[in-house]
């Protein structure tokens, strides 16, 4: 940033002048902008540092042709056209540095992300053996489980399952006519992680539950690993019992985990059970929900194009069938073909 | 006056009593003298041709465009960041990515506006991912990456797109497949490149990841992709 230089005390005027003091790096040190000095491209460090150089360059020629012009000139008029170099160059800088500080004003205030940083630091080992973890649930309840706050695991398995809804929305073909398909996924995923999470916080809050909100985030973030796996094994898998199944296992697992850590900061029977009643019976339903609400749609319309006669398990994908049986269909033929001319 | 100026001339502290007569003019032009000319060629592009910056500007994304096809370990792309090469290659994504009319059962595709939102959002929560895991790389230089090593994917689009004239058949699928996958970890690869040197290296793995899911489902979308008939 720039420094005030000690010989330019202009600060003379009976209005205050302009102050040297306000030619200051600004303390805060949260936004990047400040700490990007030699990668960054952007034209607003450029203007930064070019006006920086051209100051410097103009106050070491203009403190030269002043040592100079000193013993010959009129000091009346060196002193003029001192005012009037001073000026201009001082009025330029205000500009640019009022310019500066309101963008880092508005900068700072709106799009401070280091209040999130802290909640982001964590290791790929720690990530993965947290995702293990939720799949296991803990007995201990008579004494508070620790949940770890954070939250990029969670915000990482969303997107992983905002990815596996779209290709489950793609294959069951899907038809949204009011908003687009991506918007519904993004919108699913993470409503029920922020929604439900904030319901169950307040819940806790009612029930006196100890648990802060960071920590209903991390916690149903991570349960969340459990769909993700389901979801990703059905909508490539068709088949009835084997969703039934998964459900009951790796659904019925994450919540018991989600369960065991809140019952384990309640006190009390009742709060408990409601706490861990509502919890249990939204995940469980959540993940009923997304299979069955893309796969009734590609019943209907199969029945509609295709009569009734297709069997309700070859609910698969428009392009894989065709494929698969096209393959089928030649390998057979060729087979065959093979074999008669033997 | 000139007696005040005299005793302090190098702090101008004599300035206070200078009253300013009406025929010495205060009135000028606020510019900042530019003295040195190497300076000059650099900053002051207002008074070339158009066609110079147009050229100029070309050149640079070409440049960066080399730089992805060939992916090494250059700080050119981080350097000199531009967006209008992402801002192309989105733009002609989601062109190519448009599929028949919205009312069409078979809907081949995903509209414009969904494919330059992905891309555009996906890119920004990247960045942020990789700026609170602790980056040392601003802004808008990841934006530039991400968007330039969207090139591979479009190029696979393109080359999906002439095999689909060809039918839509097994051969094409495995085709289109294989095509997709090899331009997706291109993808990946280049973009890891140039983002992973800039995080701490036991951090890697966790600014990839969103790296990948982001260009898996952009070569989805071009896998999945069949022409309304």
């Amino acid at each position: 940033m720039s420094e005030s230089d000690g010989n330019k005390n202009t600060n003379t005027e009976p209005w205050g002048g302009f102050d040297d003091n306000l030619i200051q790096g600004s303390g805060s040190a949260v936004i990047d902008m400040e700490n990007m000095d030699d990668t960054s491209g952007s034209s607003f460090e450029d203007m930064g540092e070019m006006h920086q150089r051209m100051k410097e360059e103009e106050e070491v020629s203009a403190e030269a042709a002043a040592t100079e012009e000193e013993t010959g000139e009129d000091g009346e008029f060196l002193g003029m056209k001192g005012i009037k170099g001073q000026l201009g160059r001082q009025v330029a800088d205000e500009v640019w540095e009022a310019g500066k500080r309101q963008a880092s004003k508005a900068f700072n205030l709106y799009a401070n992300i280091d209040i999130l940083r802290p909640y982001f630091d964590v290791e790929p080992m720690q990530v993965r053996s947290r995702l293990i973890e939720s799949m296991i649930p803990i007995r201990m309840i008579n004494f508070p489980q620790k949940i770890a706050g954070e939250l990029y695991g969670p915000m990482m398995l969303v997107f992983t399952m905002v990815a596996i809804l779209l290709h489950g929305m793609k294959t069951s073909g899907t038809v949204i006519r009011e908003g687009t398909l991506m918007g519904t996924a993004i919108g699913t995923c993470f409503g029920y992680w922020l929604g439900v999470s904030s319901f169950i916080y307040f819940l806790a809050y009612l029930c006196n539950a100890q648990i802060t909100m960071l920590q209903m985030l991390s916690l149903l973030g991570y349960g969340l690993f459990g769909h993700c796996v389901v979801l990703f094994i059905t909508y490539n898998v068709h088949f009835h019992s084997l969703f039934y199944i998964l459900w009951l296992v790796i659904g019925g697992l994450s919540t018991l985990r989600m369960v065991a850590a809140l019952i384990s900061r309640t006190v009390g029977q009742t709060p408990r059970l409601i706490l861990c009643g509502t919890l249990a019976a939204l995940h469980m339903l959540f993940l009923l929900y997304l299979h069955f609400a893309y796969h009734k749609i590609v019943e209907g319309i199969l029945d509609t194009l295709e009569g009734p006669n297709i069997p309700p398990i070859q609910r698969v994908a428009r392009d894989l069938p065709d494929v698969a049986t096209a393959a089928v269909n030649a390998t057979v033929k060729t087979l065959g073909v093979f074999l008669k001319s033997h | 006056m000139a007696e005040v100026d005299e005793s302090s001339k190098p702090m101008f502290a004599g300035l206070s009593d200078v009253s300013i007569s009406e025929d010495i003019a205060v009135e000028g032009e606020i510019n900042v003298p530019v003295r040195s000319t190497s300076q000059d060629d650099e900053f002051s592009t207002l008074d070339e041709p158009v066609k110079d910056t147009i050229l100029r500007d070309l050149k640079a994304v070409g440049k960066k465009f080399v730089h992805v096809m060939y992916p090494k370990k250059s700080s050119t792309l981080l350097r000199d960041w531009d967006l209008w090469g992402p801002l192309l290659l989105c733009v002609t994504l989601a062109l190519m990515l448009q599929g028949g009319s919205v009312d069409n059962k078979e809907d081949g595709g995903p509209q414009f506006a969904e494919v330059f939102v992905i891309i555009w959002f996906g890119s920004i929560i990247i960045t942020l991912n990789s700026k609170l895991l602790g980056g040392t790389i601003s802004f808008f230089q990841s934006l530039c990456v991400l968007g330039y090593c969207i090139m591979p994917l479009t190029v696979a689009m393109v080359v999906c797109r002439i095999v689909l004239l060809g039918g839509t058949g097994t051969g094409s699928f495995i085709v289109r497949l294989i095509v997709v996958t090899a331009s997706f970890g291109w993808s990946t690869f280049a973009s890891t490149a140039f983002l992973a040197d800039s995080q701490p290296p036991n951090r890697k793995a966790l600014v990839v990841y969103p790296v990948f899911l982001f260009y898996f489902v952009i070569g989805w979308m071009i896998l999945t992709f069949s022409p309304s008939q």
